[in-house]
């Protein structure tokens, strides 16, 4: 468990419901379900995750803490916004999923080795390097995370697309050396600590 | 028609529904002049397109006939119908009314023998039956009709259809020569008791009501099930006429929800738990019996009526499943509506078929679109709370969701706080 987790258990104590709506984005919505289970019916992942979002919210009223945190759901979400056109007191239950999934995230309690989790972390980590993500070393950091050879398996397998992409102009070969990066870099990643403190400040995130 | 020349002494009700006419017979008994406008060629409103009532399941031909009785004895009430409000003048104790009377072409001499429509060939979707049926092109609009007096519609004047009415007619009260009239009329206190419409289910995408033949509203299956509807009473499905015995009521279509209707409209619970009791009376139970499936947010059967849904619950012909459902598809084979969504005691997924859906869509003021007087105060749904100068008054459906006992109620509250400005006026000017 992390430091920043601990400290928000010492904090909330039981009040779950609390910490989701002042540390989670637009968490404070979670209240104003009202478990029709249109979100549910809505959603085209429906039937492959544990728990749909008003089964969530509910889980998030209970108190379900480590249920709700540790949970793979909210990293199903595809952002396809049927549960947000289709809910009748106009949650905005995409976000909500990406705000449960990211303070799940940096807590340390997300699952780990969830591949949604994973390629978000490599496109992250890839983007602040730089300014810009390398697409490059993203897809082949996306292949080799399984191991060397299921990375080799999935890039000969995605071979006919890489070198459509390079004839196309749309892929650099050359960008393994390193890539290339905005022009102020250090600006870049001034601007997000910047946004991370003001962030951790608002929302009384430490450690 | 001997009726007085009305002054800011009399008292206008805009609507001829349960709520109009008791706002109107109310004052009128009190003493008052009244004027009765209706838009439809008929009083009744939707009272009289409705099967039953809840919770006694009782006729509501009953109710209004008593009304029409009262209606008929009274000289204070004067009724003009086909006629709309077109403006709104002055204040409180003193306004100047616009009315557009559109023709008829049938005069008071009609003595609703019914010849005029038996000679037409013509025939025009039936309003009664909310387009269900067609009717012939010169109609009584229903058997309740207030006046029982025939309408040739618009459609078949200049052709020989209208001619041939005319011939048929032997009290010669078929004048197709008549035009749209308007006329001033001063009042002093104005009633709006406009009523509402069901929402329009087409709006509702994932219910598919504009693409599936099976998928219904509560109002179109309050016909099916009035022997004087399109199906003389029998619980047929309108794709192929197959018996409806298992069929899903969907609860708030419409309603609770900030993408169509803000409000819970309140009388579709009671409504659908009626509803599934047609269903009972038609096949009884049994193994290929009735069989209702409501699907809900939650049940609410206000106050007394907690008695009604508790009967319904234990009823062996009637199951509940707590979901709101999240769309409709069409099994293609037998034209079976399939519901999909989540159960959520237990979180159970379902994907069930119905002979036919019956969507409880909700009530919309029918003045949603319609520019009022800018003195009358609307809500956020458009139900009519009254006015800044305190002359105008909603009643019944008009002024908020209610069923026809407490339109009732409603209309009369607002008849006497039209009584009070009448009043007020009166003892200002005798000052």
């Amino acid at each position: 468990m992390s430091d920043m987790n601990t400290q928000a258990v010492a904090r909330y104590r039981n009040n779950f419901l609390k910490e989701v709506e002042e540390r989670v984005e637009d968490g404070h919505w979670v209240r104003m379900c009202m478990q029709c289970g249109v979100c549910a019916g809505s959603c085209p992942l429906g039937p492959h995750w544990e728990h749909s979002p008003q089964k969530i919210f509910m889980m998030i009223r209970a108190g379900k803490r480590e249920e709700v945190l540790t949970s793979d759901a909210m990293w199903m979400c595809t952002s396809c916004y049927n549960c947000i056109v289709r809910c009748p007191r106009k949650l905005p239950i995409t976000h909500i999923m990406h705000g449960l999934a990211h303070y799940s995230h940096r807590l340390g309690l997300a699952p780990k080795g969830q591949p949604t989790r994973e390629i978000a972390k490599l496109f992250w980590d890839s983007l602040v390097k730089t300014g810009r993500v390398n697409e490059l070393k993203f897809s082949l950091a996306m292949y080799f995370k399984d191991g060397f050879g299921q990375g080799i398996k999935n890039a000969m397998a995605m071979q006919g697309v890489g070198l459509g992409l390079v004839k196309a102009g749309r892929l650099n070969p050359m960008e393994i050396l390193g890539g290339h990066a905005c022009k102020d870099k250090g600006g870049i990643q001034k601007m997000i600590a910047k946004a991370q403190e003001i962030e951790n400040r608002k929302k009384g995130l430490t450690a | 028609m001997t009726a007085s020349i009305p002054t800011n002494q009399t008292i206008l009700v805009v609507g001829g529904g349960i709520s109009g006419m008791t706002a109107a017979l109310e004052a009128a008994e009190c003493g008052k002049e009244v004027i009765l406008v209706e838009k439809t060629p008929t009083l009744g409103g939707r009272t009289a397109q409705l099967y039953r009532y809840f919770p006694k399941m009782c006729h509501p031909t009953c109710g209004l006939e008593i009304n029409e009785k009262r209606l008929r004895g009274n000289p204070r009430i004067r009724v003009m119908t086909m006629t709309e409000v077109t403006a709104v003048a002055g204040r409180r104790g003193d306004y100047k009314v616009n009315l557009k009377v559109s023709p008829r072409y049938v005069t008071a001499a009609c003595t609703a023998c019914g010849d005029c429509g038996k000679a037409v060939s013509a025939e025009v979707p039936d309003a009664f039956n909310y387009g269900l049926a067609k009717v012939k092109a010169a109609y009584l609009p229903h058997p309740m009709a207030y006046p029982q007096r025939y309408v040739i519609d618009p459609s078949i004047v200049g052709t020989p259809d209208g001619e041939a009415a005319k011939a048929a007619c032997k009290a010669g009260a078929v004048d197709l020569g008549m035009q749209e009239e308007t006329a001033e009329i001063s009042v002093g206190a104005i009633v709006w008791a406009t009523g509402w419409r069901p929402f329009d289910a087409n709006k509702i995408q994932p219910y598919g009501y504009d693409r599936i033949a099976n998928v219904i509203t509560s109002v179109e299956f309050e016909r099916l099930a009035d022997p004087h509807g399109p199906t003389g009473g029998k619980l047929l499905r309108p794709s192929d006429g197959k018996e409806a015995r298992n069929v899903a009521f969907i609860q708030c279509a419409g309603s609770r929800d900030e993408n169509y209707l803000r409000h819970c409209s309140r009388i579709c619970c009671m409504a659908s738990l009626k509803q599934t009791q047609y269903v009972r009376e038609a096949y009884g139970e049994g193994e290929n019996g009735a069989k209702s499936t409501v699907y809900y947010i939650d049940i609410r059967a206000i106050d007394r009526f907690e008695d009604f849904y508790a009967k319904v619950w234990q009823d062996p012909t009637v199951s509940f499943v707590k979901s709101k459902v999240a769309r409709i598809a069409e099994n293609k084979e037998n034209g079976n509506p399939v519901l999909h969504g989540v159960n959520t005691e237990g979180y159970h997924r379902y994907a069930t078929e119905h002979d036919l859906v019956v969507l409880a869509v909700g009530m919309e003021p029918e003045v949603t679109g319609v520019k009022l007087p800018e003195d009358v105060i609307q809500d956020s749904s458009n139900f009519i709370e009254g006015s800044r100068d305190g002359g105008m008054f909603g009643a019944g459906a008009a002024s908020s969701p209610l069923d026809v006992n407490r339109a009732v109620q409603s209309a009369t509250a607002a008849s006497l706080r039209a009584i009070q400005v009448i009043r007020k006026t009166a003892s200002t000017e005798a000052a």
